[in-house]
């Protein structure tokens, strides 16, 4: 077996434990993810999907179990100094940039001193750099760079936090449904965007989406999660022969109730 | 008149350093910080007492390091103790009132002139053999340059930027591998370093330090803050420190003006600078109210 980039092995994390509140966000989850993986996550609402992403950047602390990035045990690291090495982003995108920042001083914050020593935080070295990035986004941004994040449209600005996610080359990239809150189009332009930028870099990546056919469509590798366990997980042959029929059937067969939840119904009905 | 125009330009510029400090709390750090009241005394207490001792540079340089600790104080009870912002910096004020009549050894106000104490302001005119006058506006004019524009190279570096980052989208920051706690106490000692030495440069200027200077200074500063602001508009960190000199010396010139014409009594002064405020402040809430109330015409004139 390569070396795992990523490892988790048995956790658990249950939240208002021995209360009427009581929930088990993750039970016994255990994932492998080697370099090159590309993995979509699918699951209805409160499957625990976040709360996956949440264990790995250490929001919280498991109650059990390990977790290993780039064979190292992080477990007990504190989040922001994992936050070196995982690059994460939210369906929120405003969450991922700082709006009255240019965006070239966004891109600068999260590229930190990698362009090497320099008195500016955004010198002719970098400056260079973003524009060469800004311009593989097609979206004409790089003739922007000195525009305030906040002024550009929701969709640019995910792009952009994509890049400052993916910029300090992180040893894992972590997509809470980020083209969500997207107009379709947009989306799916940020979905290119995602593919194109994760396949150069190679950076394992672990993408929520409620869209199953693009779950199926995109990255290597498919996960589905459902109370807190993972119920599937598929790559290869298997995963090409898999229709999105199929996947519903799983669905209802291995969690043994009726699962889908209003937008999951949405999207195949759109499909 | 034209020496109360200098007079003016002269003190406007000299608290420009004072709103500039404020500016760094308030605009990029997006915290009211209250500390300044007594981080401004304090650069004139410190500054009053080392230059009656004979150092008039040494003292300035002082001012500036209390600042910044005043400054560490209050965001240390923000980011460590969880006290809200406007409290703690409350606090750190309460406390400096006694710490600065310490420091002028329980007097609350001393004199440089009587004590026939050297200020940087005396020794500046031997030095250039300039008038009074002139020599004090070239000498202010090269510290406020001088503090202005490092503080814009500053915030163009890496901690700069972070700093910056922190006040614009703390929960970005927090979620990256930036200590925002850190930075936010880089911010209030950066500020309040200026503030303080925006006080030591005033006590020197005027030759005298009063425990009860400051009263009000907050509202001054936002003053001055938001006046540069109707000139220059809200946009980046380096104009919004030149509109600041810009705002304050406006601020004194208006003010000045107001005396001249003795539109109302020198202790109305506070008084005007809070209504500039609030005009100032309630401008965005105004400005729908307003649009709404038009449109709301617009349309009856256009039903009639
Ligand atoms: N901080 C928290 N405190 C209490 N309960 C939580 C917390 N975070 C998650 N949970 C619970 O854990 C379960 C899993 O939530 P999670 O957010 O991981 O779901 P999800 O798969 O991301 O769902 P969605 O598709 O709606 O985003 C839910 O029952 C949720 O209520
Ligand atoms: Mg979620």
């Amino acid at each position: 077996m390569s070396a795992a980039m990523l490892e988790l092995i048995n956790v658990s994390k249950t939240f208002f434990p021995g209360t009427v509140n009581e929930r088990k966000a993750l039970r016994n989850v255990s994932l492998s993810l080697k370099s090159g993986d590309f993995v979509t996550v699918i699951g209805s609402n409160g499957a625990g999907k976040t709360s996956l992403f949440n264990a790995i950047c250490g929001t919280f602390f498991v109650d059990s179990g390990k977790i290993l990035l780039g064979g190292k045990d992080i477990t007990d690291m504190p989040d922001y100094k994992r936050a070196v090495s995982i690059g994460r982003l939210f369906q929120d995108p405003m969450k991922g940039t700082a709006p009255h920042l240019t965006i070239e001083e966004n891109l600068a914050l999260a590229y930190g001193n990698r362009g090497g020593r320099h008195f500016f935080a955004v010198n002719r070295k970098n400056r260079a750099k973003f524009k060469e990035m800004l311009a593989a986004l097609e979206l004409g941004l790089e003739n922007r760079m000195t525009t305030q994040i906040g002024l550009l449209s929701g969709g640019q600005r995910q792009a952009v936090a994509l890049l400052m996610a993916t910029i300090s080359e992180p040893k894992l990239l972590l997509l809470d449904e980020h083209t969500a809150a997207l107009d379709p189009a947009t989306a799916k332009k940020v979905l290119e965007i995602t593919v194109s930028i994760v396949e150069k870099t190679k950076t394992p990546t672990l993408m929520i989406t409620h869209d199953i056919r693009a779950a199926l469509e995109v990255g290597t590798r498919t996960i589905m999660m459902d109370e807190g366990r993972i119920i599937l997980d598929i790559e290869g042959e298997e995963r090409k022969n898999m229709t999105i029929e199929k996947l519903l059937q799983l669905y209802s067969k291995e969690s043994k109730k009726q699962l889908l939840n209003d937008r999951m119904l949405f999207e195949i009905e759109k499909q | 008149m034209s020496l109360i125009i200098l007079g003016e330009l002269q003190t406007g510029m000299i608290y420009a350093l004072m709103a500039a400090g404020l500016y760094v709390t308030f605009r990029i750090l997006d915290i009211p910080d209250l500390t300044v009241e007594g981080s401004f005394t304090l650069g004139m207490t410190v500054t009053v007492m080392i230059t009656s001792a004979g150092y008039p540079e040494l003292a300035l340089l002082i001012a500036i390091a209390a600042g910044a600790c005043a400054g560490l104080v209050t965001a240390f009870l923000q980011t460590k103790v969880k006290i809200q912002p406007i409290l703690s910096g409350i606090i750190t004020m309460t406390a400096l009132y006694s710490v600065n009549m310490q420091i002028m050894g329980g007097k609350p106000n001393i004199s440089l002139y009587s004590a026939g104490a050297d200020t940087i302001f005396i020794k500046f005119e031997r030095l250039t053999g300039l008038s009074a006058n002139n020599s004090k506006l070239l000498l202010i004019s090269l510290i406020v340059a001088a503090v202005i524009a490092l503080l814009i190279l500053f915030f163009k570096t890496r901690v700069g930027l972070k700093i910056r980052a922190t006040g614009d989208n703390e929960e970005m920051v927090r979620s990256s591998s930036i200590n925002a706690d850190l930075t936010k106490c880089l911010g209030f000692a950066i500020g309040n370093a200026s503030v303080a030495l925006s006080g030591g440069l005033l006590c020197q200027y005027q030759q005298y330090a009063d425990i009860n200077y400051a009263v009000g200074m907050v509202v001054v500063g936002l003053a001055s803050i938001i006046i540069g602001e109707a000139f220059f508009g809200r946009r980046s960190v380096t104009i919004g420190f030149i509109s600041v000199v810009v705002g304050s010396t406006a601020y004194r010139f208006i003010i000045a003006l107001a005396l001249q014409v003795k539109l109302f009594d020198p202790y109305w002064l506070k008084f005007i600078s809070a209504v500039i405020v609030v005009i100032a402040l309630s401008l965005p809430v105004l400005k729908t109210y307003f649009q709404k109330l038009f449109a709301r015409l617009k349309n009856e004139r256009g039903n009639a």
